[in-house]
Parts: C-alpha cells; structure tokens; sequence
C-alpha cells in the first residue's frame, strides 16, 4: 500500500505523515511513499482552475496505479479523489482503493483499537469533507474511544464548518473569520487540551485561530494521536 | 443596469456586504436564532420519513425529465390553460413581464393590486415597475408586509423579515401602518392582529391580484400556490381578475408528480408534515373566484441558465429555503448581502446564471461566497449539488479573466510545481523560508493578500524538514 501524504501535510505537518507510517507499520502495513506525488488538485479545481486539477489527477492515476490502496491522512483530499476525479477525467480507478485513514483502519485492517495511549483530554471536529463528502460517520470517534488515556469530549456545534474553505479564507476573510470565531468558542468550552480532526488543512485554520487568541488547546491530527504509545508517547512541538 | 434586473442595483461585492452585516450584532443574533430553529425542526421532519432518499430522487427525476422537455410541456400546459378559459402570456425578460402586468391591470381599470407568493414578481422588480405606471402594489404575505412597510429588502426565501425581531416589526407597524393603535405591543398575536385588520381591507378593495406559482401541472392547466396564512387564498379567490407569473421552469407533467412535492416541499421549508393552505385553480370557473385569469410564463435568464449542462440543475428548485437554513456564510451574513431576490447557497448560483451575458461585478462575487462545506447539497429535497455548480461558475469566472490576474499566474505557477517531483521540492524549500518570518513557531503577520489570512489567524512555522525530506533521509 501507498501513503498519499497531500501538500500540506508534507510540507507543513511531516510529523502527521510519520504518524500514519508509524502506526500502519505497526499495525503490519507495509507502507511506500512514491516520491512522484504532489498534490491532489483540490485547491485548483475549486478556485476555478479545473484543467490544472486534471493534470494533476491524471498524475495521481499514473503514480498510484500499482498499489493495492492509497491512504490519505485527509478527508478532503479523498473526497476529491473519489467524488471529482471520476468527474474530471471520465473515470478514475484511483477512486476505487483510495481511503482516508479512518476508513482505512475501521474497513480494510478492520481495527478500531489501534493500541495507542494519549492521556489528554480531546475534543474531536469532524471536517465538512469527511463528514459529508466521504461519510466517515463515527469511525474517527470509534477510533479515538479506544485510546488508552484518553478521555473524548462532545464538541457544541460539532457539524458546523470552521470556515476554512480553502481560498474562502482569504477571499471572504471576514465571514470565514466569523465563523471560525463560532468554532473555537465551542472549542473552549469543552475545556479540552486537545482539538483532533482528519484534515490538517481544517486543523491548521482552526489553530491559527486557537494560536492568535493563546487559547491553550493544541491542534494534533489524528493520526498523530493514534500512533502515540506509552513506548513512543507524542510530544508537543517545543 | 442589468437587463434582467434579477440583482439589486448599487449592491456592492459580497466581501464588502458581508462585512457590513457581520459588523451588525443584532443581526447576527437574530439569523442565529432563527436559523438554528428551523435548522433542527427540519431535521425532526425529515427523519419521520422512511423514504426520504427515495422522495429525492423521485423530485429530481421529474424536474430533470421536465427540463430536457421543457418546450413540450410549456405547450402543453399553454393548451390546458386555454381550452379552460385562461390566457397565456410568454415573457423573454422582466421588461416584458412588468409591462404586460401593468397593461392588464389598467385593462381591468385598476390602480391597486393585492400579492402573493411572489418571487418572480420580486426578481423582476414588479411593484416599482407599478408604481412607475401609476399601480400600487400591496404585498399581503406577513412577512413581505414588514420588508414593504419597512423599505427594506428581503433576506431570507421563506421568511423574507428573518432579520428583523418583534420589537423592531412593532416600530415598523407603528409608523408605517396607517391607522395602527400607538398602544400596540410586541405580542406576536397583536401584531397579526394588526396587519389582518390592515389586509382585510385592501382584500375586499382589490379588483386585480397578482400572484406567483409554486408550481404547475402541464396536463390540466392547473396553477399551485402553497402558503401559510390564508392570505394568498384571499388574493387569489376575491379580486375579479388573477394575474399569476411563473418562471418557465416550475412545471410538473401530472397530478400524480405533483405529490412527490407537496411531501418535499413543506418539511423541507417550514418542517411541517403538510403546509396549511394549498390552492389550486385551473382556468376560470363561472360564478367562482376571479372572472379572468392570465399566466405570465418568466424566461428572465432561464433558457440560457439550461443550456448549460452542469449550472441547470439550478432549476430543479422548488424554493424551498432549507439550504439557506444549513448554510454556515448564510448564517452569518443574512440574505442581503447576496444582493438579489435570492439569497444564499441557491441565490450563489442562480443569481449569476439568471443574469447571464449581463453579469455584474457582484453577480460575479456570489459563487466565491461559499465554503463548500457541503450541508445545502445534503439537504436539498431535489438534490442539486451546489458545491458543484459554484465551482462550476468560478470556472467560468476565471476563464473570462485575464490569464495575467495576479491568482490565475499564482496557480498556474503552483501546478507547473506540481506537476514535477523535483519543482515541487524546490517550491517546498523556497516556502521554508517562511521560517524567518515566524515568531515562537509562528507567523502573525504577513503582507497583502497573506494579510487577509492573518488579520485573524497565526500560520503554523514551516518545519525544517518537509515530510519527503525525512522519507528519503530515513527510508530512501
Ligand atoms: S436549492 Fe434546494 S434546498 Fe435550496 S431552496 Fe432550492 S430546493 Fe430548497
């Protein structure tokens, strides 16, 4: 199996992608990471650059043909690659044996206790894609209920969207800001240390938010969180 | 001006509206409150029915198979209303339709007209067009009566005064209604008392009714109007002469398709099992209710809006308003600052598409005005997939651009990256130079148009190490 680590991931959270090598190798995966991919095309094909996004899903066609599956630590970009691939370039069997990582723990290895220990207290955001595009339903909570330490609180408004979107953020800055100001007032109110989520580009509109106000809740993906053990416990960025 | 005139002229961008009604806080409290409610009261209605899916899709099949026939039914439904004493009017824009309003309404020697559920009239700007003639128009819709006696504009589909409270609808009644007791409170059955009274005359005055169509049945000719208040039972049962206008795109074939939206329709608008008042009428019937009846039959903008593939989906609405309800911009923003009779996540792409050849530069604002987050397609009782069309319609925006606009050579510059392993690596490292802008691993500040992101959010540091870096370091 292949690991889609997407832009953002790769180039701003690499301890996200470690994380999903770490707990799939665990877990028994044999893991690869072709150093061919970039991007899944999603920023260009919603600003209004679809034929850019095609170029770039042709790539993804080309470059993960060989694997079994292909696991995205990201609901957005899994959506893009099974709802809007097949859209963009006719068909797309990448559509077929690309998974988002909670999909691909719950369905295909069929785990939901992965092993992991995070003593935290955690609050979890689904993100719009995974939610309404993939449908995740309950995976990621299934998921987290299992983790040792771990202590999962409801967040208010939980389906509401933090306002990212993409270049919504800066092309309607103030609205997106408004409705991020909603998310992380839910957020507070918890009392969590931490706000979990699939989708770092989700985690890093809604840190950036949590960060500007000295919130005092870290944003850590998911995955990060499911490959912390009592062995290798996670450690916050210094 | 645009010659459809489905915008409000002097509406400035969405950004901008925006900014001027997120700063309004009461605003803000009231869209909350109200969308919240309806929010959850249309869930509960929805999930009564087991076969909601199948309802969907039934909806949309029949407006899809309407639409890819549309010239059949029109002229079926034009052969209806005729043979049972109608008379069918067609309408290229809202130019035409005002005017042939007006002129039937002088021919019925009339210098008032009561209305009802009327949008299209809305979109076409028919009470100034009126007034302009000398006809004045009185909308009898409660909600629509507050906007018109306010001076104000419509924010919402279904409830066009969401934005307003009681207290500020009393202010309103107390100086706009004439003859209202200064003593009146806020009570709400006091205020509908009010304007009954209010109404009640202009209903037993008015010799023309003007209404719009929630749908119509090609078959029989028959003219749907489902509401609320028993208002519109009074306009369209009183005056001696109907006049009823209709975009073209409102048509069912049968009675028996009619069904599949009177379930839809009302859970998914006010979340009741059945709306409380639905009338129908089908032509003139001697010695009951209006002696003539004429349909105006609205193009405005939609033979063009189904020409194109993916945008015509748009008109499979049936107005219901549950995606402005779910929608979190919508939320925050209230309907104006869509600058047009139709607000929201259905107003972001049918407003533009109405408009056509004519866009205007805030027509052309809409489709940016969404997160995609995806809720109004999932609540959409005839599935369309909005987040499709407004991504749809920001293509079509970017094509007409310049190919030297700052954000087009940005992204094309990004592909060109990434389009290449080794470019993209380079592109990484350049971006890690961020590095030094950053503070405590984090970057507060940035300049324009990175500004608009940190006006209210820091921007995590980029790391030493890029995730390939570690994978070929460690693995490679
Ligand atoms: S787009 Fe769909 S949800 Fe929105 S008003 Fe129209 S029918 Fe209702």
């Amino acid at each position: 199996m292949a690991l889609f680590a997407t832009c953002v991931t790769d180039t701003l959270y690499p301890r996200t992608g470690q994380a999903v090598v770490r707990l799939l190798e665990r877990l028994g995966c044999e893991v690869d990471f072709p150093e061919a991919q970039t991007c899944c095309g999603q920023m260009h094909y919603n600003t209004g650059y679809p034929r850019h996004a095609t170029a770039l899903a042709g790539d993804y066609e080309r470059i993960f043909a060989e694997y079994d599956a292909v696991v995205a630590p990201s609901g957005s970009c899994v959506g893009m690659v099974r709802e809007i691939y097949p859209k963009l370039l006719g068909s797309a069997r990448a559509a077929s044996y690309s998974h988002e990582l909670s999909e691909f723990l719950v369905d295909v290895l069929g785990v939901t206790d992965v092993g992991a220990y995070f003593p935290h207290r955690v609050t979890y955001h689904p993100t719009c894609h995974s939610l309404r595009m993939l449908k995740v339903g309950d995976r990621p909570q299934r998921l987290l209920r299992a983790v040792r330490g771990l202590e999962l609180v409801e967040l208010p408004e939980a389906e509401s969207c933090c306002g990212f979107g993409g270049t919504f953020a800066i092309k309607n800055s103030d609205t997106s800001s408004a409705m991020l100001a909603d998310k992380i007032s839910g957020i507070t109110r918890t009392g969590a240390e931490v706000l979990t989520a699939g989708d770092n580009s989700c985690l890093m509109h809604i840190g950036g938010g949590l960060s500007r106000l000295r919130a005092g809740v870290n944003p850590v993906h998911l995955a990060e969180i499911l490959s912390s053990t009592e062995e290798e416990p996670w450690q916050a960025v210094a | 001006m645009a010659g459809r005139g489905v915008t409000w002229l002097g509406t400035p961008t969405f950004p901008k509206a925006a900014r001027t009604a997120l700063a309004d806080t009461q605003l803000r409290t009231n869209l909350r409150n109200a969308t919240t409610t309806i929010r959850g009261k249309r869930a509960g209605a929805v999930a009564e029915l087991p076969d909601w899916e199948p309802l969907r899709r039934a909806g949309e099949a029949i407006k899809d198979e309407v639409l890819a026939n549309l010239d059949t039914y029109l002229e079926r439904l034009e052969a209806a209303v005729t043979a049972r004493g109608g008379v069918v009017h067609w309408a290229r824009d809202a130019a035409e339709a005002n005017a042939i309003v007006l002129r039937l309404t002088r021919e019925a020697g009339a210098d008032e007209v009561v209305k009802v559920k009327s949008m299209a009239t809305a979109e076409i700007g028919l009470n100034e067009a009126l007034a302009e003639g000398g006809v004045h128009a009185v909308e009898t819709d409660l909600a629509e009566l507050i906007v018109q006696l306010g001076e104000d504009r419509p924010s919402h589909i279904l409830v066009p005064a969401i934005h307003r409270n009681r207290s500020e609808i009393r202010e309103i009644f107390r100086r706009e209604m004439p003859g209202v007791d200064q003593d009146i409170t806020d009570e709400p059955r006091e205020l509908a008392e009010a304007a009954r009274k209010h109404l009640r005359q202009k209903f037993l005055t008015a010799k023309v009714a003007v209404s719009g169509a929630n749908f119509a049945v090609a078959d029989s000719g028959s003219v749907v109007v489902v509401e609320s208040e028993g208002n519109g039972r009074m306009c369209l049962t009183l005056p001696e002469t109907l006049i009823t206008v209709m975009g073209i795109e409102k048509l069912v074939p049968t009675w028996s398709d009619l069904e599949v939206f009177l379930q839809l329709l009302p859970r998914s608008s006010t979340a009741e099992r059945m709306n409380p008042y639905t009338s129908v009428w089908t032509g003139v019937a001697p010695g009951d209710g209006p002696k003539n009846f004429h349909l105006v039959l609205l193009d405005n903008g939609r033979t063009d809006t189904l020409a194109d593939t993916v945008g015509r989906q748009a008109l499979r609405c049936i107005r219901c308003s549950a995606c402005l309800n779910v929608c979190p911009v919508y939320e925050r923003t209230g309907g104006a600052a869509y600058g047009s009779v139709y607000p929201g996540p259905i107003g972001a792409i049918l407003t533009p598409q109405l408009l056509g050849e004519d866009v205007d530069e805030q027509a052309k604002s809409l489709p940016y005005a969404s997160s995609l987050c995806g809720a109004c397609f999932e609540v959409c009782p005839v599935r369309i997939d909005i987040p499709e069309v407004l991504v749809h319609l920001r293509a079509e925006a970017v094509e007409s651009k310049s190919k030297a606009a700052p954000e087009a050579a940005a992204m094309s510059a990004l592909a060109w990256a990434m389009g290449n392993p080794r470019r993209w690596a380079a592109a990484q490292k350049a971006a890690g130079v961020g590095r030094l802008l950053s503070r405590g691993g984090r970057i507060s500040g940035l300049p324009w148009p990175g500004s608009r992101w940190t006006a209210s959010r820091d921007l995590p540091a980029p790391p030493k190490e890029t995730f390939r870096a570690w994978w070929r370091r460690t693995r490679g």
